[in-house]
């Protein structure tokens, strides 16, 4: 039973890796590394710019130094070479990290606002512009 | 001896404040309109102490005075004079002090040129803002005071953020908070006219040349911020969306659309609520920014110090501050008509329509700024980045942008499309090749492929105005708005080509081995250390020839800073009419290579070089402005003094 649990235990850890980069550890191979197929690397590219860094101060892992963002750039690149879709990565990240880790907010229930307040700015815009421009046959 | 000096002064400038507030206030409601004569040069004085109280702590970050916290916590003596100086204001106190010092300068300043405005309205606009300026004042003295002493001197300084140490910094802080805080000025005026009632052409001119002049400072200061981001960080992002960021884009686009609706206000005696209205707006905007950057609700480079309490400071002086002028505006914006009427296809139309789509941005932004901190309030933790930001600011932006190119030809008051049809003729076939040109490209994305269709038009556009005047004879102000619309364009050409058409390179060589990145074939000759002032560094030396033309040096660095200490990478870039080579030495692998990052970023530096030609656009207008109303009271003095001799 122990060792049931601390093999559960050390599964778990695997899981957890790249939250406990160890910063003495060599980077991870693709952390510093291009992908050699440059469709692949442009779709990595897009999508590492679009994860936040969650060690970092407002970067995304496209644009760190971090030994954590580090290891999800190998991650990003990785799983892009194995074929995977950029989408399905961010769905993976979130699974893993919430919704924080994507700076592509998704509509939820706690972002719905998020997408309503700018339609509400663009109708109030044309409402404004409607108004104002009403009626020009009243100029003489 | 010299903190206590300051301090006194700090207290001193406050104690003014108040009385200018005070008999303000009083001369207005009329019961003592002797006391209307003091508040000018109480003003003038409340700025000089100001000045001193901030001089003081200059002296103090220079000497490395130890005794005095701020110092010890922020300052080091091992650092070169030039970021002793620079960590005046690399920190929370510091900053908030440059704040209330460019605020008193710029009241004392109003006070002591101002005098186109009824005397009514200048003491209401005075009033207002002493009454500005006494929360802050509170603020610093009562929960961030910079002088404070230490009870024993400390034995040495903890330093200052080596990301901060660098040339940007000194000079980015003043020229942001000149902007930020020159918007005082307008949101005072507002406050003043809506008071008194006198919403009219002079109060727009009158209230003019003091956002264009906080707007310049602005646009050099978030140019200047790109710039650092770029070079300093090392992954070569411009602009990343930060809030930090977005503080401070979200007062320019307010002072943007509130310039533009002034220039309405002075020429046709249209628009006048909502130009009060983004005159309140625009520093309210510069609040909000502080807020966000100085409550430490923010995790960043600008967060100094992460404190509660002078984050429900700022918040309430905030709610206080905006609050009383919203109600003001709801008070009398009744008793303030809109003015004179106008068409869609008119220039009021065009500068209409494009007041409303900043507006829009602005809403934007604000929405993806403030509520990812809203969500976290509620437990729940989201982030909002470019996905977001580019498609839907883009929405409200690509109109605008179309517009611009029309708006300056159209004809105030009431004009007919078809009149300019001809003279749009060569940008819209522009815009049309581009676009047929950029289609065929399949690896570019919609927003990239957008602006590198419509910036060269927007280019060309933007000269128009210029076409059948005698160049010797364009007033300053048209060459001003021509320079301004084309230093648009070349921005958004700049943004547009980096998105499209960087290319990237990260790889480990060895010493001696070449890499190739975009036409540039660079070789990494060796690896030198260098040590400065108080750090050490490895550097490379870079060989870079472009398209196998002679070779460049470049030498970037590895830096390791020890108080505090902390590793840096300092880049390299090599500037080409074309673009931009940006090198960045990376960490050594256990084989002995050494990882390299190079990135060849075509017409990047446009961006940069955009942004200074919409702030000189800026600096011509306001130049012109000047002189033609200094010319105009030189002119009516010579004839007062005519009559005076003829009286005689």
């Amino acid at each position: 039973m122990i060792r049931l649990l601390s093999l559960l235990l050390l599964a778990l850890g695997a899981l957890a890796a790249p939250l406990q980069a160890d910063d003495r550890l060599p980077p991870a191979p693709y952390a510093y590394r291009q992908l050699d197929n440059p469709v692949q690397e442009q779709k990595a590219q897009a999508l590492m710019e679009t994860l936040r860094c969650l060690v970092c101060q407002g970067q995304s892992i496209a644009d760190s130094d971090a030994p954590m963002a580090g290891d999800m750039r190998n991650q990003v690149r990785q799983r892009i070479a194995a074929g995977e879709e950029p989408e399905a990565i961010r769905q993976w990240l979130i699974e893993r990290y919430g919704d924080y880790v994507s700076y592509a907010p998704r509509i939820t229930a706690s972002t719905w606002p998020l997408f309503v307040l700018p339609l509400a700015i663009l109708v109030l815009a044309f409402l404004l512009l409607r108004r104002r421009f009403a009626a020009p046959e009243k100029l003489s | 001896m010299i903190a206590e000096l300051g301090l006194a002064a700090l207290w001193l400038a406050a104690a003014l404040a108040v009385l200018q507030l005070v008999a303000g206030s009083l001369a207005l409601s009329g019961k003592a309109q002797g006391l209307g004569g003091v508040v000018r040069p109480v003003a003038m004085v409340q700025g000089g102490l100001a000045l001193l109280s901030f001089a003081a702590l200059i002296v103090l970050f220079c000497q490395t005075d130890l005794s005095v916290k701020l110092v010890a916590l922020n300052s080091h003596s091992a650092k070169p004079l030039i970021y002793k100086l620079a960590g005046t204001w690399g920190n929370h106190e510091g900053s908030m002090l440059l704040w209330v010092t460019v605020m008193g300068l710029a009241g004392g300043f109003v006070a002591l040129v101002e005098r186109r405005l009824p005397e009514a309205t200048m003491l209401a606009t005075l009033a207002g803002q002493a009454f500005v300026s006494i929360g802050f004042y509170a603020f610093l003295l009562m929960s961030s005071n910079p002088f404070e002493r230490l009870p024993q001197p400390a034995i040495e300084g903890q330093g200052l953020n080596p990301l901060l140490q660098d040339i940007g910094l000194a000079f980015h802080p003043p020229t942001l908070y000149l902007g930020y805080v020159g918007l005082s000025v307008a949101f005072s005026f507002a406050i003043g006219a809506l008071i008194t009632r006198e919403v009219g052409p002079a109060f727009a001119r009158a209230m003019r040349p003091w956002v264009m002049g906080a707007w310049i400072f602005l646009t050099i200061g978030i140019t200047a911020g790109s710039y650092w981001a770029y070079y300093e960080l090392g992954w070569g992002g411009w602009w990343f969306w930060d809030p930090v960021e977005n503080a401070s884009l979200m007062p320019w686009l307010a002072a943007t659309a509130l310039l533009h609706s002034a220039s309405v206000l002075a020429a046709r005696n249209a628009l006048r609520a909502w130009t009060i209205m983004l005159g309140v707006v625009a520093f309210s905007m510069s609040m909000v920014g502080t807020f966000l950057v100085r409550s430490g609700i923010l995790t960043s480079v600008h967060a100094f110090a992460v404190d509660p309490e002078r984050g429900t400071f700022i918040l309430a002086l905030l709610a206080i501050n905006i609050g009383a002028a919203l109600l003001l505006f709801a008070l009398r914006a009744a008793t303030v008509t809109e003015g004179e009427r106008f068409t869609v296809t008119s220039r009021e139309g065009a500068l209409v329509f494009n007041n409303v789509m900043l507006t829009g941005i602005l809403g934007i932004v604000l929405v993806g700024t403030l509520y990812p901190l809203l969500a976290e309030a509620m437990g729940s933790k989201v982030s909002v980045g470019p996905p977001y930001f580019n498609p839907a600011g883009a929405i409200f932006a690509v109109p605008m942008l179309v517009v611009l190119a029309v708006g300056p030809l159209l004809r105030w008051r009431r004009d007919s499309f078809s009149r300019v049809r001809g003279q749009l003729l060569l940008p819209l076939l522009l815009a049309l090749g581009l676009a047929a040109g950029v289609a065929f490209n399949r690896g570019i994305d919609l927003l990239p492929a957008i602006g590198l269709a419509l910036a060269p038009a927007l280019m060309l556009a933007s000269l128009l105005p210029l076409r059948a005047r005698s160049l010797m004879r364009t007033p300053l102000p048209i060459w001003g708005m021509v320079v301004a619309h084309f230093g648009m364009g070349v921005a958004l050409f700049g943004m547009a080509s980096d998105s499209a058409f960087s290319t990237e390179r990260l790889v480990a060589v060895y010493v001696g081995d070449n890499v190739g990145v975009g036409p540039w074939q660079v070789r990494l000759d060796r690896i030198e250390p260098v040590a400065g002032p108080n750090w050490t560094a490895l550097e490379a030396k870079m060989l870079a020839s472009y398209d196998g033309g002679a070779a460049v040096e470049i030498d970037p660095q590895a830096r390791n800073f020890w108080a505090p200490p902390q590793q840096t990478a300092e880049s390299a870039l090599l500037t080409r009419w074309n673009g931009q080579l940006y090198a960045v030495l990376g960490e050594q692998g256990e084989d002995g290579r050494w990882q390299l990052r190079l990135w060849w970023k075509p017409f990047v530096p446009m961006i940069w070089l955009g942004g200074l030609l919409i702030a000189l656009g800026g600096v011509l207008a306001l130049f012109g402005r000047v002189a033609s109303d200094v010319r105009r009271v030189i002119a009516r003095d010579k004839i007062a003094y005519r009559r005076q001799k003829q009286g005689r």
